[in-house]
């Protein structure tokens, strides 16, 4: 990592580009007001500081190679709404990247599945650039995507360019849609058996509720899968970010410094307890 | 009779299933074709059939009044649509329409009752393959409601 | 380490923190207060509870007067060091809106440097803990480092147990053995003395200021009687053989519920524990939004917004929130730090108000380890 700026303290960020992705999700680009980008690895996540109202994860969802942070917001609470709902020009406050990263290095060779679930899309997308960007590093590359509805598809012009290369296999789904929709309508975990990967050399990549995830790896371990290849992106109450707050603990897991990138192997017990 | 009987055997709902038996069931069994639009069945109809998909995209839907349809699963190639068909009173609960050209093999449900009630093994070999796929839909449907991806 | 025994008298006493006052420290050590001992700023030998001691059971704390006039008679009151070290309330930071612009700015830390008297073996263990979790990991608290740092520690070797004491369970104590400056031995036989051990250069150079004297072999043999004593005198054990394993396999043990149904969530376990490290952090500001702060203050587990997580909280049962507390503390803390998160010191079970007790519900568990197992969800 770069020389990292006091972690304590967020670092002022000026908000470029806006782009309104659903009527409540909201994606900014975000440049230091002084100073370079710090370097992030996909995977990781940001602290977002709305002035005088606090701060709340998000994770980064844009390219590694970008002079800007991309971070694509849900309004669902005082602090995420009021960063959603920010201009062009305005300033908040940063601190980060923080947390583990997806293995796309580690990933080379074999083949990829990549499992996001609503806004899970989101801190997905990096590894996609970044697995888009060296295609060849790879063997076969499949996205799939679920979503509550087509109205509801996250990034929809970039599924779609995807969709037309012919070196990414793509399926979306939604859980129901009307007549207009000429997709998929079921679950995420069906879609497994639509495409075709070497289950004994993938590793997958998941990301969504946690609901999703767990009925995936399911699928995923029910097709083949080791689950010491199938990875997960945890969440949990996230104060501190840096390990001293003890609020993200998920087991004996600091989800913000062990996490949010977690091997499947190395957490399954404690995934199948409830209230943990 | 006979290529449908060869083209069942293919179908996957089919996989293992003995040559005497797929004779039977090809016994019950024709070729359809649906235009993008047109219903398998409706809602409310007598469920005489139940259909292997060969190629194409069924949606499941619901009508409400109000509303346009909701589609709650789309099935597609390999997939058997139709369970209704099983079980009294043999009404189709929703409506089954084909989202693109569609080709699909229906099977008589009356026929095929019939021959299972006369031979039990049949029965099984049927039930056997039937119970997992509605026990999956089950699930799925259950992970539907859950709304996970709700606010 | 010096292997050397020398011995102070009270007179000593009152001039070793005399020195340390001349030295610029501010000496903080135990005071009776409110029916309880407390650590607070000492001027002198007359601040410390002399004759005091303290009854400790489950739910139970109680001060006593004793029949002598010990400085240091009792086990340990209801505040730990952390209360300095990783202060309840602290501003992380200040944010203003002027005209050129927005300024953040770290909160300026003036620590005072603090003389702590009267620290004991547990409570070195407890500073310790807190040191790996704060101080040793991949972000530092420097906050917290500097205030750690230059504080001097004049630790105390325990006279007496406390009636919820269990540091040889834990094996921190009685006997200080490292991590401070000076430690005594208070002996009352044959007038009133301190036996001391030097722990660093800085307590070594102190102590040229204090007269004292070389202790003989009897008053050696006295203070090594006294922590044995002490020893013996323990009110709990914990059985620490394999308690990871026991705690992390258990997540379904009925003893959880059961606990479930006396444990009020009220979190003053984590409040007196002196090795919970948990905060939350509140961002103020003004009306005019011009300014705003942040603030951390010391957070519980058995909160229920502590998990909280898009609409609800992971641990929203009681149950659950107890099962984290125990099995973070004995367990989970050895995965993240190494150690055990607990010293023995009896403090949370000194002040649950139902008298909860950690060791208590361990041993329930221990004896029947598979009670909560063969319970699998069924259902399709």
């Amino acid at each position: 990592m770069t020389v990292q700026p006091d972690p304590f303290v967020p670092q002022l960020y000026r908000v470029g580009r806006v782009r309104r992705e659903l009527t409540d999700t909201t994606t900014l680009e975000l440049a230091p007001v002084t100073g370079p980008r710090p370097t992030f690895s996909p995977g990781q996540f940001n602290m977002l500081y709305a002035f005088g109202v606090g701060e709340v994860a998000i994770s980064i969802s844009g390219a590694p190679d970008a002079t800007c942070f991309v971070h694509t917001v849900r309004d669902v609470g005082a602090v995420s709404g009021a960063i959603a709902k920010l201009k062009a020009g305005a300033t908040l406050g940063l601190r980060g990247p923080f947390g583990t990263r997806w293995p796309v290095e580690s990933a080379q060779g074999a083949d990829l599945v990549l499992v996001a679930g609503g806004l899970g899309l989101a801190p997905l997308r990096p590894a996609i650039y970044h697995v888009l960007a060296n295609r060849r590093r790879y063997g076969r590359v499949v996205i799939l995507f679920g979503s509550r509805n087509p109205k509801d598809l996250l990034y929809r012009r970039e599924l779609q360019q995807w969709r037309e290369r012919l070196d990414v296999d793509i399926e979306v789904t939604v859980d129901h849609a009307d007549a207009d929709w000429h997709g998929n309508v079921g679950v995420v975990p069906a879609l497994i058996r639509r495409v075709t990967f070497d289950p004994h050399d993938t590793v997958a990549l998941i990301c969504g509720p946690e609901v999703m995830m767990r009925f995936t790896v399911n699928a995923l371990r029910d097709a083949g899968v080791s689950p010491a290849r199938i990875y997960l992106s945890m969440e949990r109450n996230m104060k501190c970010a840096i390990g001293l707050c003890g609020h993200c603990q998920f087991g004996a897991a600091f989800i913000c410094k062990d996490g949010p990138v977690m091997r499947f192997d190395k957490i399954a017990e404690i995934f199948a307890m409830r209230e943990v | 009779m006979e290529g449908l009987e060869q083209i069942l055997a293919q179908h996957p709902f089919f996989a293992g299933f003995s040559a005497e038996y797929s004779q039977i069931v090809a016994g019950c069994a024709r070729n359809h074709r649906y235009d993008a639009g047109e219903y398998l069945f409706r809602e409310g109809r007598p469920a005489n059939e139940f259909f292997l998909i060969r190629h194409g995209q069924v949606a499941l839907e619901i009508v409400a009044p109000g509303r346009s349809p909701i589609v709650f699963s789309t099935l597609g190639e390999g997939d058997i649509v139709g369970a209704s068909w099983l079980v009294p009173p043999y009404r189709w609960m929703y409506d089954a329409r084909a989202v693109v050209l569609t080709r699909a093999i229906g099977i008589d449900a009356a026929c095929l009752r019939g021959k299972c009630e006369a031979d039990h093994h049949l029965g099984y070999e049927m039930m056997k393959r039937f119970l997992p796929i509605l026990v999956q839909r089950l699930h799925a449907t259950r992970l539907q409601i859950l709304d996970v991806f709700g606010r | 380490m010096n292997q050397e025994r020398l011995l102070i008298t009270c007179e000593g006493l009152q001039v070793l923190i005399d020195a340390l006052a001349d030295r610029g420290y501010q000496v903080l050590g135990p005071t009776v207060r409110d029916g309880a001992i407390v650590y607070d700023t000492l001027t002198g030998v007359a601040d410390l509870p002399a004759g005091w001691t303290d009854r400790q059971e489950a739910g139970r704390y109680r001060l006593e007067r004793r029949g002598d006039g010990a400085l240091f008679g009792f086990a340990v009151g209801p505040q730990s060091w952390k209360r300095f070290l990783h202060p309840p309330v602290e501003t992380l930071w200040t944010m203003r809106q002027g005209d050129q612009g927005v300024t953040i700015s770290s909160a300026a830390t003036t620590t005072p440097k603090w003389a702590f008297l009267g620290v004991r073996a547990c409570e070195i263990h407890a500073i310790a803990i807190q040191d790996r979790v704060l101080r040793d990991g991949p972000y530092p608290d420097t906050a917290y480092a500097m205030r750690r740092q230059d504080a001097f520690i004049i630790a105390v070797n325990c006279g007496q147990a406390g009636g919820t004491c269990f540091c040889v369970s834990m094996q921190t104590g009685p006997k200080v053995s490292s991590g401070f400056d000076l430690a005594l031995t208070e002996l009352l036989d044959d007038g009133h003395h301190f036996l001391v051990e030097v722990g660093s250069e800085a307590g070594a150079e102190l102590l040229e200021r204090v007269p004292h004297q070389a202790a003989s072999d009897a008053q050696r043999t006295a203070a090594d009687a006294v922590i044995a004593r002490t020893a013996s005198q323990m009110g709990r054990s914990l059985d620490t053989d394999g308690i990871k394993e026991l705690l992390q396999s258990n997540p379904d043990h009925p003893r959880w519920d059961e606990v479930a149904q006396r444990c009020l969530t009220c979190g003053n376990c984590t409040m007196v524990c002196p090795t919970c490290f948990c905060t939350t952090v509140e961002d103020h500001s003004d009306l005019t939004g011009t300014s705003a702060e942040r603030v951390r203050k010391w957070d519980s587990c058995f909160t229920l917004d502590f998990s909280h997580v898009h609409g609800g909280s992971v641990r929203s049962t009681a149950r659950s929130r107890y099962r984290q507390w125990m099995t973070h503390k004995l367990a989970s803390w050895f995965d993240q730090f190494g150690t055990s998160g607990c010293v023995g010191c009896g403090r949370c079970i000194t002040w649950c108000p139902v008298g909860i007790d950690i060791t208590q519900e361990a041993a329930a568990i221990r004896s029947t380890p598979n009670a909560g197992k063969g319970e699998r969800h069924g259902g399709s």
